[in-house]
């Protein structure tokens, strides 16, 4: 079935989910790291040109060869130093890594890397590019002999939960009864449903947005009945946001 | 029950932190080196971790927290599978002397299979250029070679290449990475279940078979051996090596006789593939450098005799390294990783 994500199952029975990176990021990170090619073979090409004057023939092995060797090598150094990530990908952040999740082996990255040469087939990346599409982890021909898959890097600090509440007064705090009352009745579900409606309310449409806080309040109102006079002048969305702080943090120091 | 998100986070917060600077200190090591305290501390912190995803992603799926957990556990069950694979260094001369020849021994009935289809090729070759001389037209791509022999070799014995006498290094540079993308391509056409390799090899044998024949037939036998010998010896093992590399990855696709899943005969081979591929490119920077310095000259400037000899002793050399070097030392590492234990979907 094709998904997204990329499941690994732990023996332990950890789900672990990564989100797999389509065929048009990866298409771009390849536009990014053929621009780094071309930088790194024309500043080589520069400083070869002045041996040139010692030794002109030379100076053209060595162009021939260090071309050759950047075209070939960059990405497989630049995964192998970066963890799975040459320029291109860093920019769209993304990473190469193992399709079972274990550690990425230099083998591995050198087999993506030179089977490029068939993906690349016969231009622009069309083989590459159908079997990516067709792929259900989005795999090209080098990432499946090699057993690998993209995915979108995340972020390694611990998100700040504080930021998501800081800064607003809660009118229903001061409902202590009720709020324990919320805690009671609202199952996980739909208190998680909550949370993210309002972690990622920036990132929707703004009559969506609207929408959806206004449905969610109307779900969220019968659970505990605060006064009118503590909800005046509150949108559905400042409702919802001070319910999930209720919910999420239960004591304020 | 619903956590409190934030004293969740404060509790767990050293234990996290603990887990990504042992990882990072794990993961920038090239090998690696824990105590058995370190390894069962490193258990116990990945193990609390994994709790603690387990009760945030039924109880409260704060996204970007699932994600850094997830994130976090990843690199750590990718550092727990992995810790055996790392437990010596890359040597370069172990590389070259034991772990090279051992891998093309260890899959010699790839490159018997290479070298049986490109003899085929070649006596295909040679066969239609026998029957029909136009066909060599056909065959052989190179306009050089397209020429008569013998006038070819009167006009190489009778006036050197003067061009070459000033681009050696870069007709040198130019066959090395040509030669290279060739091998390159032998191995990655492999992944079309080894179909792409042995058309590769194939077309390889028919344009030797008809080059060869063709000298052969025109009395030029002696300019011939002096002409590939020298660099031809290491030259065509080379591609034979990286066809071997290519059939090897073909029957990892296909699987023939094995049990062992797509994904689990890809990775056995994965360390051969590379050993393969990196061994031909090495003899190709060799036969680059002797047929830009060496196979180029003719007689009067170079006797063929000499050139004669130094491809036999090339040859012989060759035959010995793959078949005896490493013969004293252990095994290929065959290292093994706990894929079967992971199930990804």
């Amino acid at each position: 079935m094709r998904t997204n994500k990329l499941i690994i199952r732990t023996p332990e029975g950890i789900c672990l989910a990564q989100q797999l990176a389509g065929p048009v990021t990866r298409f771009l990170a390849v536009a990014i790291d053929l621009a780094g090619i071309c930088v790194i073979s024309g500043l080589l090409a520069q400083i070869l040109l002045l041996t040139a004057i010692v030794n002109p023939d030379l100076a053209l092995a060595a162009r021939t060869v260090c071309y050759f060797i950047v075209t070939v090598g960059y990405s497989i150094i630049l995964e192998w130093f970066w963890r799975g990530q040459t320029l291109g990908k860093r920019v769209l952040k993304i990473r190469v890594v193992d399709a079972e999740g274990l550690r990425l082996r230099p083998a591995q990255i050198v087999i993506r890397n030179l089977l490029r040469l068939v993906d690349l087939l016969p231009a622009f990346y069309a083989v590459g590019g159908i079997c990516s599409t067709l792929s259900p982890k989005f795999q090209r021909l080098g990432d499946f002999a090699a057993n690998t898959v993209v995915i979108y890097a995340v972020p390694e600090k611990i998100p700040d939960l504080e930021l998501l509440f800081s800064g607003t007064l809660n009118s229903l705090r001061s409902y202590s009864h009720l709020a324990a009352q919320l805690r009671k009745s609202i199952s996980p579900g739909e208190a998680r449903l909550a949370l993210e409606a309002v972690v990622r309310r920036d990132g929707l449409e703004a009559n969506s947005r609207l929408e959806l806080f206004r449905q969610l309040a109307d779900h969220l109102h019968p659970m505990a009945p605060f006064p009118e006079e503590s909800l005046a002048g509150l949108t559905d969305e400042q409702y919802v946001r001070n319910i999930v702080d209720l919910i999420y943090r239960p004591i304020v120091p | 029950m619903i956590v409190d998100l934030k004293k969740f986070i404060g509790r767990e917060r050293p234990t996290w932190e603990e887990l990504d600077e042992m990882l990072k200190r794990v993961e920038n090591q090239a090998v690696t080196y824990l105590s058995l305290d370190e390894i069962q501390r490193l258990h116990y912190l990945y193990e609390r971790t994994g709790a603690g995803l387990m009760k945030i992603s039924t109880f409260a799926a704060e996204p970007n927290l699932v994600r850094y957990l997830e994130s976090l556990l990843t690199r750590a069950y990718a550092e727990m599978q992995d810790v055996p694979s790392r437990t010596d260094t890359w040597s370069p001369r172990r590389w070259l002397f034991r772990t090279f020849p051992q891998t093309f021994r260890k899959h010699f009935r790839f490159f018997l299979a290479a070298l049986t289809l490109t003899v085929l090729g070649g006596l295909f070759g040679g066969g239609a250029v026998a029957f029909d001389p136009d066909a060599k037209a056909a065959i052989v791509p190179f306009p050089h070679l397209l020429e008569n022999p013998s006038e070819r070799v009167r006009e190489e014995e009778n006036k050197p290449n003067q061009m070459l006498a000033t681009a050696r290094g870069r007709f040198s540079a130019a066959l090395m990475t040509n030669n290279t993308q060739v091998s390159i391509l032998a191995l990655a056409l492999g992944v079309t279940w080894g179909i792409g390799t042995l058309i590769l090899l194939f077309y390889n044998g028919v344009i030797l078979g008809a080059v060869l024949f063709d000298y052969v037939r025109a009395g030029q036998s002696v300019f011939l051996m002096g002409w590939l010998l020298p660099h031809g010896v290491v030259e065509i093992p080379a591609i034979l090596i990286a066809g071997q590399a290519g059939l090897l990855l073909g029957q990892a696709l296909i699987g023939w006789n094995s049990k062992e899943s797509v994904n689990q005969r890809l990775r056995s081979v994965a360390g051969s593939l590379v050993t393969l591929i990196s061994g031909a490119a090495l003899l190709l920077v060799w036969a680059g450098l002797v047929e830009a310095f060496l196979s180029q000259y003719h007689e009067p400037i170079v006797p063929y005799q000499f050139k004669i000899v130094f491809g036999l002793i090339e040859l012989a050399t060759l035959l010995t390294f793959l078949v005896f070097a490493g013969r004293d030392g252990g095994p290929v590492g065959t290292r093994s990783r706990a894929s079967g234990r992971a199930r990804s979907c």
